[in-house]
This record gives C-alpha cells, structure tokens and sequence, in this order.
C-alpha cells in the first residue's frame, strides 16, 4: 500500500477491518457481515435495532413476572370456592370428606411438617457434616469427585428415590430399623404401632436424603466466604482443627447455614413424588411415626385428577395455594439470610 | 503441638468430630451408592432390545417396553426447552445488561420464587391454565410446564455467565463502533456460550425426572402418540404407575425405566461439569 494512494487518508480505525472497494451506490453489500463503518453510517439504524434488542429482552424478562402473576392468579380463582365456604376452618378442619363435600386440610399440614421436620433431623447434621468434611477434612485429590457426588443427589429424579424407597428403604425400616426404634423407644410414643415400613418415618427419612446436598452445598458456599483471616486468627491462638472450623467458620457463617436449611425445608414441604410413593396415604393424625399418613403435596398428586365435583378441584387448589405461600415465604427468608453472608463479605466476627 | 498448653479432651475431641464428619460423609454416600447399585442391579436384567421397541403390553402379558414414553419424553423435553430456552437466555441478558435497577432486582427476585415453587403446584397451575379451557390433557400442556420450569436456572445461569466475561472485550467491540446489541449476541453472549450451554443442561437434567407437573398436563398414554395435542406418555410417569402397581413384572420394567432415565441425566450433569472444568468456566458452576 503506497502512502500516495488517497485511500490512505480514511481514519485509522478503518485499519481493523478489511478496506471495501468502492461501490456505486446501487452496489450490494459485502456478505461478510456489516463493518465497523458501515454500523456508525447507518447509525440511525443501529439504535433503531439497539432499542428492538432491548424490547425483547425486556419482554422476556417481563414474561417470568408475568407467569408468577398468572399462576397466583389462576390458583386463587381456582380456590375461591373453597375458601368461600370454608373460610378458614379449612385449615382447622380434621375431616377430608369428598362425598359429604367436608374438607378440612389439617391431616395434610401436619403430615407435611411433620415429614419435613423429621428430614431436618436428620438432614442437618448430616448436611453440615458432609459440608465440614469437604471443605476442612477431605484429601484434596478426592475433594471434587465426593462434592460431585453430594451434588449427585439433588439431580436423581423424584420418582426414583420413591422407586428405590417402595423396594429398598420401606423394607429395610420395617425388618431392621423400625422393630429397633420399638424395642427402645416405645416409650416416647412416637415408635409404636404396627411396623409396615411405610408410612411417615419413610418419607422422612427419604426427604432427608433427597435435602441434604441444599443444606451442604449452601454451608459450603458460606464456609467459603467466611474470610481466611478469621480462621488464621483463630489458629494463631492455638486452636485444634475443630476449635478453628467451630469458631472460626461456624460461628460466622452461621446465618448463611440457616438460610440453607430454610431452603432446604422449602424444598421438603414441596416435595411430592417421592413422599406420596412412601408416606401411605392416609388421612389421619397419629402420633407414632411408623403409622402412614398423607401431605399437602401427596394429596393433590393422589385425588386430584379424580376430583370430580367443583368443590373437590377448588378444595385441592386450595392446598396448592397454602403450599405456594409457604414455599415462597420460607425462600424469601433464605436468600436473605444466604445474601447477607455471601454478597460483599459481610461475615461478622464473633470469634 | 501438644506442647503441654493443649488439654487432651480438647484433642480429643478435634478426634471425635473428625471421626463425625467422615461418619456424615459415608452416610451421605451410603443411599446415592445403594440407588445407582439397585438401579444397575434390578434394572440391567429387564432392559432388552424390546424395552426400546416397543409399547407397554396389558396385565399378565409379558414382554412389552417402553418405546413410547421414552420418545414421549424425548418430545415433552424438546418442546419444553424451545420454550423455556429463548425465554431463559434473554431475561438473562436483561438482567446482566439491563438489569442493574430495582426492576432487575424484581425480576431476579420472581425467577427465584419461580425456582423453588413446588413442581405440584405448578403443573395445577397449568392444568388450570390450559387443560380445562382446552377440556383435555395435552403433550404441548406438559411441554409448557417444563419449559416454565427451566427458565429461572436459564436465566440466573445466563447472567452468572454473561457477567463473569471480561468488561474490555464488551468496551473494545463498543469502541470500535459496534451497535450494543451487535456486541451483546457476536461477543459477549458468544464468549460465555459454554456456561450458558452448562445452565441448559442443567435445566434439562433437573426437569427431565420431573413427574408430578406431569401428572395433570401430559397425563401419560398406553399407546404411541406424536401428535403434541394429545396426551403423551413420559419416562418418569411410566416408572411412577409402574412402581405403585401390585406387578412384578411391571416392578421390573420400572427398574430399566428408572436405570435409563438416571443414566441419561447422570450423563448430562457429568458432560456439564467436565465441559464446566474447562476454559472461562474454571472455578464455576
């Protein structure tokens, strides 16, 4: 290229990009694409396109507001039968009675807290355990492949853990655990009654399972955050390895831990499949945990495509509405508490 | 250093809690073993040429597959991310792009509700929605509840990834000229193609064993069916009737259903991590 060619004379940023030949106007465009030139010419044409691209990246934006509006929506037209003639007796009503037309969802609710609360138990030591173990004990070469692993868990399909639960776990409670818990601790109430397996230990138990990569994953994430000069001070005052994680990293990521076990309950009382395989299905309020019962979930899974009458349908999505609120109350509370932790570092020094 | 300052108890119990936490460990691994052992175990004897080929046979006849519920969900899933996919990505841009104001915050917020809604209620949801004003079960009504369900991982993957590219390549293209939505598509959404490719597997491996949103929208189906206005046969619901039923043999068919169904996302997850190990995604995911 030769500096007499007044070609040479464009500005220099024309210099990234491929020199065009000159076209008369009615010439077509390069098909490579548009160059850097020819955007800032048809620049009136390049914010017409910024504005469009703007537009529907909005609207799909928009449209999750708009589905989370809908759903409240149809869940609560769908249920004002119900709740007009029920009001709130619905939630203290003992009797779930579709030919007589009664419906009260107390059986349910307790049923889902109670299953919950016992997959808590178990879930939330096992959880921080499993968390410690990964962060502080595992050999480092091991560390990715057992985390993977924990991670496993929450991607195994509900059904599949309900599967594996009629078959393996319902059989396993009756002939070896449940006779155990019967022997011993008859005497609380709680483990009394015939032993058939099934019923509200079960699907405790196998929510536990399904719930502990949340907690573990959430403490780990937290563990993580709490800053290194925390643990290292903690160490230079001589603590053993289990003083430093306990004060060190416990202690002040200990709000993100229960935002991750409030997730992780979020997810239990939604939890369906699984739990209507293993619970028992029946409506009833006992108070020894080997006897079957039934949650809000597992109802609606069981009667709803049998629903026949207005009011049945309406009393169901009823159920469904309460699981919605409570689901979305318990997540709210859980991002607050896991954000404080992780967002900007606000770890707060107990130690 | 136990130096004579250090009590025993206090080692002793930095032994004991050790000893806890890889007791946490084993019995956490413990049930994943047991259910990929039992899948293997139950389900690699039933599985045979004819569970790929063909329909479920009636009661007390044996032989039989599930040909049709594995296309069915082959279907339910690509109709599903068609719409969850598109939708996903772009409220992702919007929020990495756009979204810095409190109405991002709103829309993140929703996507996080979105997320940790119970599957049940949604798939009453869209029973509501679409199957009574249609007055029947339909593939396109189960389609629909998966792809809403994808959509929040999408999105927060979506601008989790967009996020993490570097603000000078996205200031380099602008500076030459380049118009910003030119710039969002050919660089950065282009850079961070890889990650957002992660949270699509993601959200197809989690919405791809979902049962319960099926159950009032795709309905499930004995025989074959392709047309998306009917009701479908999916994987997970075979394993579900299957798996309550009083049949041994249909006990057995649900254990390949359910060895196939879990090998096809424990593939997927483990595609993701390993493409997820690799260049910008490193110490993601």
């Amino acid at each position: 290229m030769s500096l007499t060619n007044p070609q040479s004379q464009r500005p220099a940023f024309t210099l990234l990009v491929p020199l065009r030949k000159k076209h008369s106007g009615d010439a077509p465009q390069s098909h490579t694409g548009p160059s850097s030139q020819d955007l800032l010419r048809h620049s009136s044409t390049g914010a017409w396109a910024d504005k469009l691209f703007r537009g529907v990246v909005t609207l799909c934006a928009f449209s999750i507001i708009a589905i989370v509006l809908l759903i409240v929506a149809e869940l609560v037209s769908q249920s004002r039968l119900s709740i007009e003639r029920f009001g709130l007796n619905f939630f203290t009503g003992h009797d779930w009675d579709p030919v007589a037309g009664i419906f009260g969802a107390t059986p349910f609710i307790y049923g889902t807290l109670l299953s919950s609360l016992i997959a808590l138990c178990i879930a939330v030591p096992l959880g921080i355990g499993v968390a410690v173990f990964i962060t502080e004990m595992c050999p480092s070469p091991l560390r990715g492949t057992v985390s993977f692993l924990v991670e496993l868990l929450a991607a195994i399909p509900s059904v599949i853990y309900g599967l594996w639960g009629i078959f393996v776990l319902a059989p396993l409670l009756r002939t070896i655990v449940e006779p155990v818990l019967a022997k011993y601790l008859a005497w609380t109430g709680f483990f009394s009654g015939p032993q058939y397996g099934i019923g509200m230990l079960a699907a405790g138990v196998i929510l536990a399972i399904m719930i502990i990569p949340f907690i573990s994953s959430v403490t780990r994430e937290v563990m993580l955050a709490v800053p290194s000069s925390q643990r290292e001070a903690v160490m230079a005052l001589g603590a053993t390895r289990w003083e430093t994680i306990r004060t060190g990293v416990l202690r002040n990521a200990r709000a993100g831990i229960f935002g991750g076990i409030i997730l992780a309950l979020g997810r239990a009382l939604g939890e369906t499949m699984a739990v209507t395989m293993l619970i028992g299905n029946r409506p009833e309020i006992a108070r020894s945990l080997f006897a079957p019962g039934y949650t809000m979930a597992s109802v609606i899974a069981n009667e709803f495509s049998e629903a026949t009458d207005d009011l049945y349908v309406s009393a169901l999505v009823e159920i469904g509405l309460a699981l919605f609120l409570v689901t979305v109350v318990s997540n709210i509370i859980a991002q607050m508490l896991i954000w404080n932790i992780t967002r900007g570092h606000k770890a707060r020094a107990h130690a | 250093m136990r130096n004579g300052g250090v009590k025993y108890t206090r080692i002793a119990a930095d032994h004991f809690v050790s000893g806890l936490s890889y007791l946490a460990a084993f019995l956490v691994l413990a049930p994943l073993t047991a259910i990929f052992g039992y899948c293997i175990y139950r389900g690699a004897g039933s599985l045979d040429i004819a569970f790929f080929t063909q329909i479920p046979k009636p009661v007390g006849e044996s032989g039989g597959g599930m040909a049709n519920a594995i296309v069915g969900s082959g279907m339910l899933l690509a109709i599903g991310s068609l719409i969850g996919v598109p939708l996903g990505v772009g409220a992702g841009i919007y929020l990495a792009e756009f979204g810095s104001g409190k109405l991002g915050n709103l829309v993140r917020f929703t996507a996080d509700v979105l997320n940790g809604l119970p599957s049940i209620v949604m798939g009453i949801s869209v029973y509501a929605l679409i199957v009574i004003r249609q007055k029947h079960f339909s593939a396109l009504a189960g389609s629909l509840t998966l792809g809403i369900m994808m959509v929040p991982i999408i999105t927060r993957a979506t601008e989790e990834m967009l996020r993490m590219v570097p603000p000078s390549l996205r200031e380099a293209a602008l500076g030459i000229g380049v118009p910003r939505w030119r710039t969002t598509l050919s660089i950065t959404l282009r850079t961070a193609q890889a990650g957002i490719i992660t949270g699509v597997m993601l959200a197809f491996a989690r919405v791809a064993g979902e049962t319960a949103p099926l159950l009032f929208t795709a309905f499930g189906n004995a025989f074959w069916n392709l047309d998306p206005r009917q009701p479908i046969a999916a994987l997970p619901l075979q394993i579900f009737t299957y798996a309550i039923s009083p049949f041994d043999d249909w006990h057995r068919k649900a254990w390949a259903g359910a060895l196939v169904l879990v090998a096809l996302i424990v593939i997927s997850v483990a595609l993701v991590r390993w493409v997820a190990g690799r260049g910008i995604l490193k110490g993601s995911s």
